[in-house]
C-alpha cells in the first residue's frame, strides 16, 4: 500500500479549512456557523495528522486528541450560547444580534 | 469676674444649640420642633435680660474670653464676648422681638414641609446676630456679620420650589456680599494700620494715632459705611430688600426687625470714633441715610404688594437711623432702632394675619374693608401704623424720630438741608403708613376671611404693637423734664452730642410742630388715599403721572440700571470667554479622544459574520506577506 504524498494531505487539509470559513461567512443560520467552525477545526486537526505521520512522531496524533476535546467542549458552550440567543432573540439569524454595534 | 458676664457666652449659645439639634435631628414631631425653636431664643431672651439688670445694677461693661483661636506673631483672635450699654440693648431686643417671632411662626408655618428646616434657620439667624452684637473683636464680629447673610440665604429662599424666591435669595445674598467684601478690606485695613483686632484697643488705638480728617481714618470709615449699607439695605445697594419679600411673612419680620439690616447701624454705632475721626465719612453716612429715607419714603407710596410697602418703609426708616449716626446722635440712632423693631415687627406680624387669612392677602387694593372683617387685627394694626407715623402722645417713635430731626439740625455735621430733609421724610412716612392701614382696612369690604387668626398669631403681633405704642410714655414726659431713660442708658456707651442749654419753652414748641409735620403726614393720606378718592388716579392715569408711578413702583430703576451695567456686561464677558484659546488647548485631548472613538466605533458593526471575514481577510494578508516576502 502506498503512502499518499504529504501535499495531497495538506491540500485537503486547507480546502477543507476555506471551505469552513467560507461556510462561515457565507451562512446566517448560527448551528451552520457553528459546523462551519467544526469543519475548520478539524482541518486544522488533519494537517497536525499529516505533519505527524510525515515526521514519524507522535506529536500530531497527541495535538489532535487536544483539538478534538477542545471541538468538544466548544460544542457544548456554543450550543448552550446558541440556545440562549433563540430564546432571546426568537430567531437564529446571526445577523439579528447586532445590538452591540459603534 | 462677675457672675453675668460668666454667662454671657449661653446668649449665643442657647440659640445656636436650638440650631443643631434641629438640624441633626431627623423626624422630630411639630410641636417637639416648635418647642425648640421658640424655646431657645425665649430662654437666650430670659437670659439677655438678667444679663442687662445685671450690667445694670454692677455698673460697669465686662467682657469674658471663651478661646482663643490661634496665636500668630501677635495675632491672637479670640472667641471673646463683651457687653457694653449699646450690646445690651441690642441683646434685648434682638432675642425679645425674635422670640414673639418665633412664637408667631409656630402657627404661622403650621404644616409647612419644611417646618424643621425653618426653625433651625431663624435659630441661627438669631444666633448669629446675638454674636455680632456681642463680639469683642472684628474677626468674630464679621462671622456673626456672615453668618447672618447665610441664613438670609436661606430663609428668604425657604420655598425654594418656586424659582422666583430663589432669585429673591441669591440677589440678596450676591449684593450683599458686595458691601462684605467692602467690609473686609477695611478689617484688614484698620489690622495693618492699628495691629489689633479687638474693638476696644482698635478705637483706643485710632483715637491715640490718628488726626481727625486722617486719610487712612476716612478710608476705613468709607469701607466699614459700604459694608453697613450692604447690610442695611441703603442707596446704593438696596435693591435686595424688596425682592427679600419672597420669603415667609416672620421671616421678613426678623430680617427687618431685630436681625441683618440693623446689623450695619450697629457697626456704625460701634465704630463710631473711626467716624469721628473722619468727618467725611460721617457725612457721606448722614447724606446716604437722608437720600436713602427720602426715596425709599417716596417708593413706599406707590407699592401696591402689601408687604413691599412695608420693606420700602424699612429702608427709608433704617435710613433715619443712618441720617442720626452720621450728624453724631449715635443714641438716638439706636433709639430709633428700638422703637422701629417694635413697630415694624407688629406690622408685619399684621400683613402676615392677613396673609394667611386672605385668599389674596398680598395686593393692597384687592383688600379694603378689613376692619369689619378683622376688628381686633385692625385696631392693633392702626396702632402699629400710628406708632410708625409718629403721631403722638402715645408713641415712643415720636420721640426717637424727633430726636433724630432736632439734632440733625442741630448737630455741627447736619444743618438745615439735612434736616429739611428729616422733616419731610416724616410727612411721607406718616402718609404712606397711613396709607397703608386706609387701603387695607377702610373702604367697602373688599373679600371675606378664609380663616381666623389663632391665638399664637394675634397675641405676639397685639404685644409688640402695645409695646410699640405705649412704651413711649414715660419718656414723653420726660422728655419736658430734659431726660430720656434709654438715650441716658445708651450714653454710658457712646457720646453724647454737645449739650444745649435746655430750654423748656423752645423743647415744647419743638414737640408741638414735630406733632403738628406727623399730623399733616396723616391729613395727606386721608386727602389722597382714602379708598373713594379719585383726584390721584386721575393724576396717575396722566402720562407725567403714570411715568412717576412706574419709576416709583420699580424702585427708582435701580435694578434695571445694575442689569444694564453690571449683569449683562459680566453675562457678555462669560459667554464671550467661553470659546477662549486655553479652553481649545485643554479641550484638545478630548475631542482627539472623540474622533478616535468614533472612527475605531464605525468598526464595531456588531455582526458576527463581519468580525468573522475581517479576521479571515487579516490572516490571508498575514499568510500572503509571509509568503511573498
Amino acid at each position: 500500500m502506498g503512502t499518499v504524498p504529504m501535499e495531497h494531505g495538506l491540500i485537503l487539509a486547507g480546502v477543507l479549512f476555506a471551505m469552513g470559513a467560507a461556510g462561515l461567512l457565507a451562512r446566517r443560520n448560527v448551528v451552520f456557523m457553528l459546523l462551519s467552525v467544526e469543519v475548520m477545526l478539524n482541518a486544522a486537526g488533519l494537517a497536525f495528522i499529516v505533519a505527524g505521520s510525515r515526521w514519524g512522531r507522535p506529536d500530531g496524533q497527541v495535538m489532535f486528541l487536544f483539538v478534538l476535546t477542545t471541538a468538544a467542549a466548544e460544542v457544548a458552550v456554543g450550543l448552550a450560547l446558541i440556545l440562549c440567543f433563540y430564546k432571546h432573540l426568537g430567531t437564529l439569524d446571526a445577523d439579528a444580534a447586532a445590538s452591540l454595534r459603534g | 469676674m462677675t457672675w453675668w458676664a460668666t454667662a454671657l457666652p449661653l446668649v449665643p449659645l442657647l440659640p445656636l444649640a436650638g440650631f443643631a439639634t434641629l438640624a441633626l435631628a431627623r423626624r422630630l414631631p411639630h410641636a417637639v420642633i416648635a418647642v425648640i425653636g421658640a424655646g431657645s431664643v425665649g430662654l437666650a431672651m430670659c437670659l439677655a435680660a438678667a444679663v442687662g439688670v445685671g450690667y445694670i445694677v454692677s455698673g460697669g461693661p465686662a467682657g469674658v474670653v471663651v478661646w482663643r483661636w490661634m496665636e500668630v506673631d501677635g495675632f491672637a483672635p479670640v472667641i471673646g464676648l463683651r457687653l457694653d450699654a449699646l450690646a445690651a440693648v441690642f441683646i434685648f431686643v434682638v432675642a425679645g422681638v425674635g422670640f414673639l417671632i418665633h412664637l408667631y411662626s409656630t402657627a404661622f408655618m403650621a404644616g409647612d414641609e419644611g417646618y424643621r428646616r425653618y426653625f433651625a434657620g431663624m435659630n441661627l439667624f438669631v444666633a448669629s446676630m446675638l454674636l455680632l452684637v456681642l463680639a469683642d473683636n472684628l474677626l468674630l464680629l464679621y462671622l456673626g456679620w456672615e453668618g447672618v447673610g447665610l441664613c438670609s440665604y436661606l430663609l428668604i429662599g425657604h420655598w425654594y420650589r418656586d424659582a422666583a424666591n430663589g432669585r429673591a435669595a441669591r440677589k440678596a445674598f450676591i449684593v450683599t456680599r458686595v458691601g462684605d467684601a467692602a467690609l473686609a478690606v477695611g478689617l484688614f485695613l484698620l489690622f495693618g494700620s492699628l495691629g489689633t483686632l479687638n474693638i476696644r484697643d482698635a478705637l483706643a488705638r485710632a483715637a491715640a494715632q490718628w488726626a481727625v480728617g486722617e486719610p487712612l481714618a476716612v478710608t476705613a470709615g468709607v469701607l466699614i459705611l459700604a459694608g453697613a449699607v450692604g447690610k442695611s439695605a441703603q442707596l446704593p445697594l438696596q435693591t435686595w430688600l424688596p425682592d427679600a419679600m419672597a420669603g415667609p411673612t416672620p421671616v421678613s419680620a426678623l430680617i427687618h426687625a431685630a436681625t441683618m439690616v440693623t446689623a450695619g447701624v450697629y457697626l456704625i454705632a460701634r465704630m463710631h470714633v473711626i467716624f469721628d475721626l473722619a468727618p467725611a465719612a460721617r457725612l457721606l453716612v448722614a447724606v446716604v441715610g437722608c437720600a436713602t429715607m427720602l426715596l425709599a419714603g417716596f417708593g413706599a407710596l406707590a407699592q401696591r404688594d402689601i408687604k413691599r410697602v412695608l420693606a420700602y418703609s424699612t429702608i427709608s426708616q433704617i435710613g433715619y437711623m443712618f441720617l442720626a449716626l452720621g450728624v453724631g446722635a449715635w443714641a438716638g440712632g439706636v433709639a430709633h432702632f428700638v422703637t422701629h423693631a417694635l413697630f415694624k415687627s407688629a406690622l408685619f406680624l399684621g400683613a402676615g394675619i392677613l396673609i394667611r387669612c386672605l385668599a389674596e392677602g398680598h395686593d393692597l387694593f384687592a383688600m379694603g374693608g378689613l376692619r369689619k372683617v378683622f376688628p381686633f387685627t385692625g385696631r392693633a394694626f392702626l396702632m402699629a401704623a400710628l406708632t410708625l407715623a409718629a403721631v403722638p402722645p402715645l408713641t415712643l417713635t415720636f420721640n426717637s424720630k424727633d430726636t433724630i430731626i432736632l439734632e440733625a439740625w442741630r448737630s455741627p455735621t447736619g444743618g438745615a438741608v439735612l434736616g429739611a430733609g428729616a422733616l419731610l421724610g416724616a410727612i411721607v412716612t406718616a402718609a404712606y403708613a397711613l396709607r397703608l392701614f386706609f387701603l387695607a382696612f377702610c373702604g367697602p369690604v373688599g373679600q371675606q376671611a378664609r380663616r381666623r387668626p389663632g391665638a399664637l398669631m394675634v397675641v405676639p403681633f397685639v404685644l409688640l404693637a402695645l409695646l410699640g405704642a405705649v412704651a413711649g410714655a414715660p419718656d414723653l414726659i420726660a422728655a419736658f423734664t430734659g431726660r430720656n431713660f434709654l438715650l441716658d442708658f445708651l450714653h454710658r456707651s457712646l457720646p453724647a452730642l454737645p449739650a444745649e442749654a435746655p430750654q423748656p419753652v423752645w423743647t415744647g414748641l419743638e414737640q408741638i410742630g414735630l406733632a403738628a409735620v406727623s399730623l399733616a403726614g396723616v391729613a395727606a393720606a386721608y386727602v389722597l388715599y382714602l379708598p373713594g378718592r379719585r383726584w390721584l388716579a386721575k393724576q396717575a392715569a396722566a402720562p407725567a403721572g403714570a411715568a412717576l408711578r412706574r419709576l416709583a413702583l420699580g424702585g427708582f430703576g435701580f435694578d434695571a440700571a445694575y442689569d444694564l451695567l453690571l449683569v449683562r456686561p459680566f453675562a457678555w464677558a462669560v459667554r464671550a470667554g467661553r470659546g477662549d484659546l486655553f479652553d481649545l488647548l485643554v479641550n484638545l485631548p478630548a475631542h482627539a479622544g472623540d474622533a478616535l472613538h468614533a472612527l475605531l466605533g464605525a468598526l464595531q458593526t456588531g455582526r458576527l459574520r463581519w468580525y468573522a471575514a475581517l479576521v479571515v481577510l487579516g490572516a490571508v494578508v498575514y499568510l500572503a506577506l509571509t509568503v511573498l516576502l
